[in-house]
């Protein structure tokens, strides 16, 4: 098994319902986040494009963030999730900088933190709380092992990419274009 | 035109809008390890050689700054830690792939080797001095007796500690201008460069300060070559890495790193080590303080340049 | 300047915030938001709501964790507004309740050595003040001289306090400044309102019409979620609008349009789907009513007519039209929300409305179908006493059409130019900024000048509450019971609003503040009961229900009793027009000595240096409501001007770079707004989002950052046939560098 986040580009609005949803589910103080969202407009007027994207932590499956860290906070769990352990972490940044995604910030408690995919709502069988609050349900959550999952139909049947391929980090949020 | 920006608002401390979450303490961390490793490296070297009566400030004298330097290092590392009181979980583990782990133990394992190093050649520092403590004695007289092996494990642990100042960074393949496996031995001449700068500086014996002049003149010259390539290779990668390049041709840090560490930490003292070896009498302190400042700036400008270089937007 | 009666006090009021600094709850607050992960499950507790930050007035559950303190807001999924989804403002309602900067005691104007401030009150003096002046108003000049302004939950209470009172003057903004040409126009054409949420069957819509509509942009919960499952469905949108919006950027034709010139492109569309015959002839024969005029009408409105004028090429418009066609009756012109654009813009929808008639998309799968309400019995009370006059007889006869109030009119009641004896002295504005609202601010601070009493009732320190004569802190919607909700939708249905949280501070609720006030009026009979949840235990009991399993269900959906959801086959239906059929040809705009039909009328354009000033929404924020709440400032804290590049380099601006503004009246803005550089916008207008740059220093997190759309606004185009305050016709330019501006005292 192994968990992976699929967003469709071509519905997402770019509301940032994500952002404050996972704000208030994972108590992330305020001032920071986990998840963010961008937009990229590309041509000239009026031949104009733009993409929309919802971005967090990449649950890749060759985390550096993992590897650089010197006591074994940063850690893999069921399901590939890479998660935190907050008694663990010395908050050395070497995790930060790792990650090509900037997905992890120095929480003022001292800790670093990131995206967890919401593993405390998984474990009750309910999606993330992005996935959950989407409006434009443009959000999937599920296991990319399972060829019967949408998600994984979604990425058989339609074009996707994944951010910054080139810094061989797997990761496991896969964008619809 | 292409416009890629965020529109949620993420503002995380020390994220946004670049990166930052190291400041002073790492690159000061990184030099003084540099420099820590190249006085070792040297003073266990020509120990090795038997020069040590030729060279006192190589094998003996310059080794009294290192303990003071290394825990003014791991201080600054002390300090960077967002979670200080959890320090001690760097030592419950060992993580072959985490740079900054196996630093934690190589500096762990160096510093107290540096301190019984200078602890053996205390009495030169005080003559008739003795011991409060009798097994600091024993220490000392252990040194002395098994110096040879001693040096052996120091020369090799410096030279993994000076590699280990550039291969943290370059472990760090997110950032573009550290994704180079050149920073290790980068790293490692300019840490031995301002380690033989040092000695050069604290040296009253004439050979020494001349032989010192001369390695660091080669140091320099491998180093001068190394950045070329350095920066050779990121024009030749991906468009990041060009990006990251750009900074230093033409960006932000053109001036300081171009001026600031090739020309004045680098540049200058050679050409000053070079006529004072053809007789010009030029204050040692000068190439030597140049060589330190410039290896210093050298750090903070390649840590800052590094975490503002970026693979996305 | 000579002195206000009512100067706008901008600096803290004395011994504000005094009471309520040293409370505890405000600390327990900011150590909650450092927790960690989320604790025993066990111990957290939700409880019903309706959400209070737009209009949309979505279902959910406000979620408390173990001690008691509010955690997270989720949507009901019952609920037909959310679909168990709520929207960024809904989540981020929770940042209402922990502003620190929510009002939080009455404050009174008083006069200290000549400077004007505010004192904190108790309530009991606060009612008494306002008693004493409501009664003195009563005798010299009647009761109707009160007026209420309201918008959202809490007004709903103040409307009963008024007709208890002896007035019938009550208004909403939401109105003549934003969807009332809407409900005119359709129902001029359908004989039905299109009311809040507007009944469009957007999840089975195959092609999407949008005219200057954000769906993505406005946050129109329901609307959103169903657009986006017609995307899957492989929905085809157009979208018409001078700036490449989030939905131009979903769509499969974008039609840059010039700014104020839609009407001649809708009508250049009947002109293809007629002549090409591509209109619904069966539905049309069987429903409408002036077919031939209009077809007569539009003969002449040639794409290549319509290409000059709007500036869309002619083959773009005929092969839009077929596209509308082609999935017709499953095409929607969407209606829109805030339509006040030019002043003609009652006609503008109509173009709209028949549009939708001739693709035969009124009550039809995919376009529009026909709602229906739950009944919900009144809380028994006396007769409210008559009136001798409303707003209808001042305006004595004009804007006829209007199906609600004007705001505006309301203004002009109360400004010093009013010559009739119909006055109005005294203002209730309950949860509406007017200062942003209503369009030229200088007229309406001269009505407020002119008033005997003015009383705010808000949650926020917005700017309106620097005018007043008491400011009366309502607590949010999160701590309150409010009425039970009902709106028209797919299937009939109720939710409850209960309170999550005691009242922070000396909040109250509003029906609270209502019932006290009624007390002090002698009007008590009115409000004969303890605490509104027995008004609403009251209510469901009488509909088989209780509140005590609303608590559990929050919503309930009923049966729906009437009509079907779409038109049958053929069916005989008669619409609530005088005809009885769909109006292409409108009896009640000609009777009116309106234009039966729509034109296309030129508009003025922006002067050279100039660019049309046009506003929107991001999905972040709603009005002006949100600029302070913690969680929605931090996803975006300021606005900023949309320039294209071209135009940014001819006037040397650069990205985030911060100017100034300057109306075609000289109007300068008050805050510097930053540029943000964009091929998504044209050359000839910039845009901006609404509801920022906010001038009072209490709400600490906003003021100042960016700008106020609304105080640009000051040449208003009214629309003669409704009254509405057109907005779109201001325009603007570049300062560089700061203005020198007077100290306004």
């Amino acid at each position: 098994m192994r968990y992976a986040m699929l967003i469709d580009t071509k519905k997402c609005v770019g509301c940032s319902d994500c952002v404050v949803a996972c704000q208030n589910e994972n108590r992330v103080p305020i001032g920071y986040c986990r998840d963010w969202v961008i937009e990229h407009a590309k041509g000239t007027f009026p031949n104009v494009s733009i993409e929309l994207r919802s971005e967090r932590c990449n649950h890749c499956e060759n985390s550096p963030c993992v590897r650089c860290c010197p006591t074994g906070a940063s850690h893999y769990e069921e399901g590939g999730l890479v998660m935190v352990d907050r008694g663990a972490c010395i908050g050395c940044g070497a995790c930060v900088q790792s990650c090509p995604y900037n997905a992890r910030y120095s929480h003022p408690d001292g800790f670093v933190d990131k995206c967890s995919f919401c593993n405390h709502r998984l474990e009750e069988g309910k999606n993330p709380s992005c996935v959950s609050v989407c409006p434009t349900s443009c959000m999937y959550f599920g296991d990319i092992d399972d060829e019967q999952s949408q998600l994984s139909q979604l990425l058989k049947n339609r074009t996707w990419k994944v951010l910054a391929p080139e810094v061989g980090t797997k990761p496991q949020i896969y964008y619809l274009t | 035109m292409n416009e890629e920006i965020l529109i949620s608002g993420r503002m995380n401390p020390h994220i946004d809008p670049t990166l930052g979450i190291w400041g002073w303490e790492i690159p000061l961390y990184l030099f003084l390890g540099g420099l820590a490793a190249g006085i070792l490296f040297f003073a266990a070297l020509y120990s090795l050689l038997g020069k040590e009566k030729e060279l006192p400030t190589a094998v003996r004298k310059a080794t009294f700054l290192v303990p003071v330097i290394l825990m003014v290092g791991l201080g600054a590392l002390f300090l960077d830690l967002k979670n200080k009181l959890y320090f001690w979980q760097l030592y419950t583990t060992i993580r072959i792939e985490s740079p900054m782990s196996w630093g934690a133990w190589i500096l762990m394992l160096i510093t107290p080797l540096s301190m019984a190093w200078c602890l053996s050649y205390w009495r030169d520092l005080i003559p008739n001095w003795t011991w409060q403590v009798k097994y600091l004695e024993w220490i000392e007289e252990f040194v002395q007796k098994y110096r040879k092996a001693f040096a052996w494990t120091m020369i090799i642990s410096s030279v993994i500690l000076g590699i280990y100042t550039g291969i943290l960074l370059s472990a760090f393949n997110a950032r573009p201008l550290w994704n180079t496996s050149i920073l290790g031995p980068l790293f490692l001449v300019s840490g031995l460069s301002t380690g033989a700068a040092t000695i050069m500086w604290l040296s009253k014996e004439k050979l020494e300060r001349s032989l010192f002049s001369k390695i660091d003149l080669l140091l320099i010259g491998i180093e001068v070559f190394f950045i070329i390539h350095l920066f050779m290779g990121f024009m030749a990668s991906n468009a990041a890495q060009i990006e990251a390049a750009q900074l230093f041709l033409g960006g932000a840090y053109t001036l300081p790193f171009w001026g600031g560490v090739v020309l004045l930490g680098l540049v200058v003292p050679a050409i000053l080590e070079v006529m004072e070896l053809r007789g010009k009498h030029i204050p040692v302190a000068f190439p030597a303080i140049l060589i330190l400042v410039g290896g210093l700036v050298f750090r903070f400008i390649m840590v800052e340049a590094g975490q503002i270089s970026q693979y996305l937007y | 300047m000579s002195k206000s009666r009512r100067d706008f006090i901008k600096i803290s009021a004395l011994g504000f915030g005094g009471l309520v600094l040293a409370n505890p709850i405000l600390n327990t607050m900011i150590g909650q938001v450092q927790a960690g992960e989320p604790m025993d499950a066990s111990q957290f507790k939700r409880v019903p709501t309706y959400c209070e930050v737009c209009f949309w007035k979505c279902a959910g559950w406000v979620h408390t964790d173990e001690k008691g303190e509010l955690w997270k807001i989720e949507g009901n999924e019952d609920d037909p507004h959310c679909k168990g989804r709520f929207c960024p403002r809904g989540t981020g309602g929770i940042g209402m309740y922990n502003d620190e900067d929510r009002l939080k005691s009455p404050l009174m104007r008083v006069e200290i050595d000549g400077k004007q401030t505010f004192k904190e009150v108790s309530w009991d003096k606060a009612f008494r003040f306002i008693a004493d002046k409501m009664n003195q108003i009563s005798e010299e000049h009647g009761p109707e001289s009160m007026a209420l302004f309201k918008h959202g939950s809490g007004g709903a209470h103040f409307g009963k306090l008024f007709k208890a009172f002896g007035s019938r003057n009550i208004t909403a903004p939401s109105y003549a400044q934003c969807r009332g040409p809407r409900e005119v126009g359709f129902h001029a054409t359908f004989g039905a309102n299109i009311n809040s949420p507007e009944p469009v069957d957007l999840e089975n819509t195959k092609c999407l019409v949008l005219i200057g509509n954000h769906i993505g942009e406005n946050m129109h919960n329901s609307h959103v979620q169903e657009m986006s499952k017609a995307i899957d469905k492989g929905l085809k949108i157009i979208t018409v609008d001078p700036r490449l919006s989030t939905a131009a950027s979903k769509s499969k034709h974008w039609l840059p349009i010039k700014p104020a010139t839609d009407i001649a492109l809708l009508l250049a569309w009947m002109h293809v789907l007629i002549t090409e015959k591509l209109y619904d002839k069966a539905y049309i024969d069987q429903y409408a009513y002036g077919f031939e005029d209009l077809e007569a009408h539009v003969a002449d409105k040639t794409p290549e007519w319509a290409e000059k004028i709007t500036t869309i090429k002619a083959d773009v418009i005929r092969e839009t039209a077929r596209e509308m066609a082609f999935n017709a009756p499953a095409t929607l012109i969407h209606p829109g929300r805030h339509v006040t654009w030019y002043g003609d813009d009652t006609q503008r929808l109509r173009a709209m409305a028949i549009l939708n008639a001739l693709l035969g998309s009124w009550g039809r799968k995919g376009g529009f179908y026909f709602p229906e309400t739950a009944k919900v019995p009144s809380f028994p009370h006396p007769a409210f006493p008559s009136v001798s006059w409303t707003w209808k007889d001042y305006l004595d006869g004009k804007y006829a059409l209007a199906g609600s109030s004007i705001a505006n009119v309301f203004v002009d009641a109360t400004h010093p130019d009013n010559t009739t004896d119909k006055k109005i002295k005294g203002w209730f504005v309950v949860g509406t900024n007017l200062i942003s609202t209503i369009p030229d601010t200088k007229r309406t601070l001269e009505a407020i000048d002119n008033l005997d009493l003015f009383v705010v009732v808000d949650t926020m320190p917005m700017e309106i509450t620097g005018y007043a004569d008491i400011i009366l802190p309502e607590c949010t919607y999160l701590e309150r019971y409010d009425d039970i909700r009902v709106s028209p939708n797919r299937e009939p249905n109720i939710a409850v609003r209960m309170p999550a949280a005691k009242p922070k501070y000396l909040t109250k609720p509003s029906d609270w503040i209502v019932r006290k006030l009624a007390d002090k009026l002698k009007l008590s009979s009115y409000f004969n009961y303890k605490s509104y949840s027995e008004v609403l235990d009251w209510q469901l009991k009488q509909m088989g229900h209780s509140l005590a399993e609303m608590q559990e269900k929050g919503v309930i959906k009923f049966e729906r009793k009437h009509e079907n959801l779409y038109l049958e086959e053929g069916e005989e239906y008669e619409f609530g027009t005088p005809t009885g059929m769909i109006e292409l040809y409108s009896t009640d705009l000609e009777m009116e000595g309106f234009d039966p039909l729509p034109n296309y009328t030129p508009h003025p354009e922006p002067p050279a240096g100039y660019f049309r000033l046009n506003y929107g929404r991001a999905p972040m924020h709603t009005f002006g409501r949100t600029a302070n709440n913690p969680n929605l400032n931090e996803l975006m804290s300021e606005n900023k001007l949309w320039v294209n590049p071209k135009i940014a380099m001819a006037a040397g601006i650069v990205n985030d770079q911060e100017i100034w503004l300057e109306n075609q009246d000289g109007i300068k803005s008050e805050f510097p707004i930053k540029v943000r550089v964009t091929e998504r916008i044209g050359m000839d207008n910039v845009y901006m989002v609404h509801g920022f740059g906010k001038s009072n220093k209490k709400l600490q997190r906003s003021n100042g950052r960016g700008i106020s759309d609304s105080q640009l606004v000051t040449n208003v185009m009214v629309d003669p046939v409704m009254g509405g305050t057109g907005m779109r016709g201001n325009f603007v330019k570049f300062i560089i560098d700061k203005p020198e501006r007077e100290e306004i005292s």
